[in-house]
């Protein structure tokens, strides 16, 4: 070490302008995107083999008229959402156990703007992985009818599915004691598309399951996205799809900054 | 004497466990303060309630004329923190972590980018500005931490075990940067295991026991506290078999030396008291770190 040292002033820090703390950490998760790349590259490639699977594999079993393509994407899609959406609960738990959540803490800035920074990377994220599994079912033969403005509804409602769940978990992020045991809780949100209307209509299933897979949130934002690709009449399930993700959102922002106050300085 | 950090009646729990127990402390203005004490005594819930993270149970603690619960926001204005309880991120290269903190200190853009690259070479980093953290060793690490506290150097600095598994050259080397940040004016509070540490670097010292206080005082006047002299009773192969801490006169160090009676012993010696024969007095324990911390890291 060299002793070149120019002395700063012993002066307190200045209160920082709007936004900064929030576009230093949206830069920052970014950063740490483009560093795992393995993660990126899974969230897209494993919606995208399931999609190839259900397609060519199973599709013919599904749907003898080999039409199920067009039926499976729009729920492929929100699995893929879903998986990418996974890795910002094991992003938080880190910030958490590495301890740096509590060194922003101890300056002068809105800490919680770290969870900011990793929601809006992971909407972007999303919205890229989203847009790469749609091309490469349109390569294998999804065939939409959407106009340009349902098409924009339509990514307008996966973005702000995308940004509920990322809500929820980085809520989840934050429950956890540890990234390893974060990984392991969003795991279990990741098997809700199953049991939906995503890979088979809801009718063929056994009657008690067809109760849950009715009712839980996926369906009817599955329902209102293949509506909207398939140049369908939307419909009341548009209502429910909205409110479904309202209500989450709305919970796991409060259950975030809820949990964000508790962890102030517990790794 | 003003002080910019004071503690009075400081008590904290965690699930039960007294921590904290009415906890009362003073810092003045620009010295160097040690905390000192073993794992578990108290050190880092200090630091974490100086520094607003947790709030205490009972008590009020002030830093640089605020109170750390009401106006935590201007506390933060003017501490950094620094060690053991401050992460860097891994994912990071040490220039893009220097930049990231730069910006959130309030710094611009061009200002972040020149103040990075200032720090980068005082602190021998250059070399290592464009990999990630996570690759460095312990003494990089320690050293790109540092750099970020000083980034812009608040009124009160606080070094949450600075030197914990650094080599001896790179401690030496942080020794001489907090002094240099003291004598720039800054108040600094820094906790330690290392006795040598803390008799090498401070003004005062607090040896801290199960959350109290069990002596406070600059090293010389710790050290006067137990007498003038150690004997130390030693047998044939030269280890230490004893120390006896004595007034100094010639009546004491006779009863001393008729409490030996060890067949051992075949030798003896006189020396000043350390610290670690404070410790051993006021706590009824011996010292629970050796000065010479393991080395993890030879290169720094």
């Amino acid at each position: 070490m060299t002793t070149t040292d120019q002395r700063p002033a012993y002066v307190p820090l200045p209160r920082l302008a709007p936004l900064v703390a929030e576009s230093t950490f949206v830069h920052r998760s970014l950063l740490h995107t483009v560093r795992t790349p393995d993660a990126l590259i899974m969230a897209i490639a494993l919606p995208v083999i399931l999609m190839l699977m259900f397609t060519f594999v199973f599709g013919g079993a599904i749907d003898p008229g080999g039409d199920y393509v067009n039926y499976v994407v729009p729920g492929i899609v929100l699995l893929c959402a879903g998986f990418g959406a996974a890795s910002v609960a094991v992003d938080v738990a880190s910030d958490i156990t590495t301890g740096i959540i509590d060194r922003f803490r101890t300056m002068p800035l809105r800490a919680s703007a770290v969870i900011t920074g990793h929601v809006v990377a992971s909407l972007a994220r999303n919205l890229v992985a989203t847009a790469i599994v749609v091309s490469v079912a349109v390569g294998v033969g999804f065939r939409p009818t959407a106009s340009p403005l349902e098409w924009l509804a339509m990514f307008a409602l996966v973005a702000l599915y995308i940004l509920a769940i990322t809500y929820l978990f980085a809520a989840i992020g934050l429950a956890a004691s540890s990234p390893e045991a974060a990984n392991g809780y969003g795991f279990v949100l990741l098997f809700l598309p199953y049991i939906s209307s995503a890979f088979v209509p809801v009718d063929t299933l056994p009657t008690w399951l067809q109760w849950i897979a009715e009712y839980q949130p996926l369906t009817p934002i599955i329902e209102t996205i293949r509506a909207l690709l398939l140049g369908a009449d939307v419909g009341p399930t548009v209502w429910a799809a909205l409110a479904w993700c309202a209500v989450i959102l709305v919970g796991a922002v409060g259950w975030t900054g809820w949990l964000f106050r508790r962890r102030a300085g517990r790794r | 004497m003003t002080s910019t950090i004071t503690l009075s009646g400081v008590e904290k729990a965690f699930r039960g466990v007294r921590v904290l127990d009415g906890l009362d402390l003073a810092v003045p203005r620009g010295s160097v303060f040690a905390l000192l004490g073993p794992n578990g005594a108290g050190k880092t819930t200090i630091i974490n309630i100086l520094s607003t993270l947790v709030a205490p149970d009972a008590g009020t603690a002030i830093v640089a004329g605020f109170d750390v619960v009401r106006d935590a926001e201007e506390v933060r204005r003017r501490i950094s923190v620094t060690g053991q309880s401050a992460a860097v991120d891994e994912m990071l290269t040490g220039e893009e972590n220097l930049r990231m903190m730069a910006r959130l200190s309030g710094l611009g853009r061009v200002q972040a980018v020149e103040r990075s690259r200032e720090l980068l070479a005082q602190f021998d980093l250059e070399g290592a500005a464009r990999a990630r953290v996570g690759s460095y060793s312990g003494g990089m690490r320690r050293r790109i931490d540092l750099a970020i506290s000083l980034l812009r150097t608040p009124p009160v600095v606080f070094l949450d075990e600075p030197t914990t598994g650094l080599d001896t050259r790179s401690r030496q080397e942080l020794w001489r940067i907090i002094r240099r940040l003291a004598v720039g004016g800054a108040t600094i509070l820094l906790t330690t295991q290392y006795l040598e540490e803390a008799d090498q670097l401070a003004d005062r010292i607090a040896v801290l026991d199960h959350g109290r206080i069990v002596a406070e005082g600059t090293p010389a006047e710790l050290k006067a506290r137990i007498g003038g002299e150690v004997l130390s009773v030693h047998d044939a192969a030269g280890a230490v078999l004893r120390d006896i801490p004595i007034d100094g006169s010639i009546q004491g160090l006779r009863d001393a030396l008729a409490t030996v009676e060890t067949a051992d012993a075949t030798s003896v010696s006189l020396r000043s008291p350390s610290l670690d024969d404070v410790f051993l007095a006021v706590t009824g324990q011996p010292a629970p770190a050796r000065t010479e911390p393991e080395l993890i890291d030879s290169k720094g």
